[in-house]
């Protein structure tokens, strides 16, 4: 067994994959992280007290692999889905009842996009009870909040594709409140609609902001989120060591969020 | 307006005292206990591969097995065809929008659908940068009760707005602002010595705001989901049942 993983992680096939051997030294664990497209936004080595679960409770990753299960499961959703009035319909019923295992892919979707919204929301919260929101990670923040928005955006757009009544009314209702918006208001709500009712013209828009521009939108983000937390010397931590005098540790961290400097804290971190 | 955190303001009637020399030394001292603390030599490293990645594989799997068990067990609502003609009563908005919708009770939709989200997004994205709020000592450290005063000023203020300018009261807005600022009073008794009320002394403006937020979030949101009927009346999920 270990003479096969040894030929096959020393074969020529393998190292043009990798370009490592089987990850059971330093050197080869470092190799590892750093060299993989997939993994290097985490740094080689991590400070322990960064990867405890309950200073992050993973909900970011969490919420990331949310949206890796979504994308795969709506793929295999489009397979089935045409977006055009009667047929949207039709092939909800079809999943429920014609496609193997329509029913389970249909309810994986949805069930993921909803833990996924909770999942966001929860990590904006955590993120801004442990003060994680302050110098250096203000915009990373600011990101955020705009990741929060494309999420909730791309659960919207997904009601509507059903064509059932909850859909048609959750948009209209939705799209009356757009309309609302002085000025701009009925301009926009043409442009999302592609006409003065909800018809085929609406369906195949929001079909193509669900599938295609929001989600590329979100990966973009996520990309530039994660690079970030990366930038700004991983995750937040409370100050080493917590030095609790009368103030506490909150408002000690606080009052030196200016004084430290990010960037070359931060350097033995990043090339490790 | 960001500048001198009153709290550094012992600090510096110290370096006073001690004349430039000593102020020097306070400075550099506060330097090294700088390097010392941010620095992460010294604090205990993982390799990434395989401490962090195995955690993460957990954590994705415990995910996966409750998403398929969801999916296994409950069905992905869908209901009749889309019908322009008949409008459901109550046309419920899906979850994460019912404390909106909820709001559209009390105010027009230029208002609840349009101002109040858009201030709030605001809000959120910019916390970061109000540096006088969060940067801020304990809130009661000096002058606790003209704190107090004005704290419950600005709460009734708040609450006279709530009252007044929707339709009709918006209590699940007053409540949660109620609660919140009795949490802040309660900050300001002489109560030095438990950790509770160290922590409640400890919090930021910034943190009772969200506290304030989130309180009000749920209770809209769970009030619109289980607590709204036809018309959307006022129910009982117990007695009426779930719309
Ligand atoms: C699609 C949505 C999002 C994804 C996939 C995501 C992903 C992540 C991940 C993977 C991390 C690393 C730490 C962790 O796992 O918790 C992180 C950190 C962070 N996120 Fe998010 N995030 C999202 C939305 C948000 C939102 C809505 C906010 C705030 C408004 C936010 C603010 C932050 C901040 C400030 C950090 C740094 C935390 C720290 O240094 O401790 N993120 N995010």
């Amino acid at each position: 067994m270990r003479k096969i993983a040894t030929a096959l992680t020393r074969s020529r096939v393998w190292r043009s994959v990798f370009r490592h051997g089987f990850p059971d030294s330093n050197r080869n664990r470092s190799l590892a992280i750093f060299s993989s497209f997939f993994l290097h936004f985490h740094p080689v080595k991590v400070r322990v007290r960064a990867i405890a679960f309950t200073r992050t409770f993973y909900l970011g990753g969490l919420a990331l692999a949310c949206f890796f299960i979504l994308t795969v499961t709506g793929t295999f959703l489009m397979f089935y889905y045409h977006p055009i009035v009667p047929s949207a319909y039709n092939d909800m019923k079809d999943l429920q009842f014609v496609v193997s295992y329509g029913m389970f892919l249909r309810n994986l979707h949805r069930w993921t996009s909803r833990t996924m919204i909770a999942l966001v929301f929860v990590h904006m919260a955590w993120t801004f009870m442990r003060g994680a929101y302050r110098h250096p990670r203000e915009f990373n923040w600011t990101i955020g909040v705009g990741l929060l928005v494309i999420t909730v955006l791309l659960s919207y757009t997904g009601t509507l594709l059903p064509w059932d009544q909850l859909s048609y009314w959750a948009v209209a209702v939705g799209t009356n409140i757009v309309g609302a918006i002085p000025i701009i208001g009925a301009k926009v709500k043409l442009l999302l609609l592609g006409g003065h009712e909800i018809n085929d013209n609406a369906l195949l828009r929001f079909y193509v902001l669900h599938c295609v521009v929001l989600p590329l939108t979100l990966a973009f983000g996520v990309g530039l989120h994660l690079w970030r937390v990366r930038k700004d010397g991983g995750i937040h931590l409370p100050e080493l060591p917590p030095r609790r005098d009368d103030v506490g540790d909150e408002n000690y961290a606080s009052t030196r969020a200016d004084a430290g400097s990010p960037e070359s804290s931060d350097a033995p971190h990043e090339n490790a | 307006m960001s500048e001198p955190t009153p709290e550094s303001a012992p600090e510096r009637g110290e370096e006073e005292s001690l004349g430039s020399v000593g102020a020097a030394r306070v400075v550099v001292e506060e330097h090294v206990s700088d390097c010392r603390t941010s620095d992460f030599v010294d604090e205990p490293m993982l390799m990434t591969f395989p401490h962090l990645l195995v955690r993460e594989c957990v954590a994705f799997l415990g995910l996966s097995i409750f998403l398929v068990v969801m999916s296994l067990c409950f069905d992905a609502p869908l209901e009749s065809i889309a019908d322009p003609t008949r409008t459901p009563n109550p046309a419920k908005a899906p979850w994460y929008f019912l404390g909106m919708q909820e709001l559209l009770q009390y105010y027009p939709p230029i208002v609840a659908g349009v101002l109040f989200p858009a201030l709030l997004i605001i809000a959120l994205a910019i916390i970061p940068y109000f540096r006088v709020n969060i940067e801020r000592p304990p809130l009661w450290k000096s002058a606790p009760w003209t704190q107090v005063a004005s704290l419950w000023g600005v709460v009734a203020g708040l609450s006279g707005v709530f009252y007044f300018t929707g339709s009709v009261p918006i209590w699940s807005l007053m409540v949660p602002l109620w609660a919140v600022g009795l949490a802040m009073t309660a900050g300001a008794l002489p109560w030095r010595r438990s950790r509770l009320g160290i922590w409640l002394q400890t919090r930021s403006l910034a943190f009772w705001i969200f506290a304030w937020f989130l309180l009000a979030a749920t209770t809209l949101t769970v009030i619109g989901l289980w607590f709204r009927g036809p018309g959307w009346r006022f129910t009982l999920p117990w007695y009426d049942g779930f719309y």
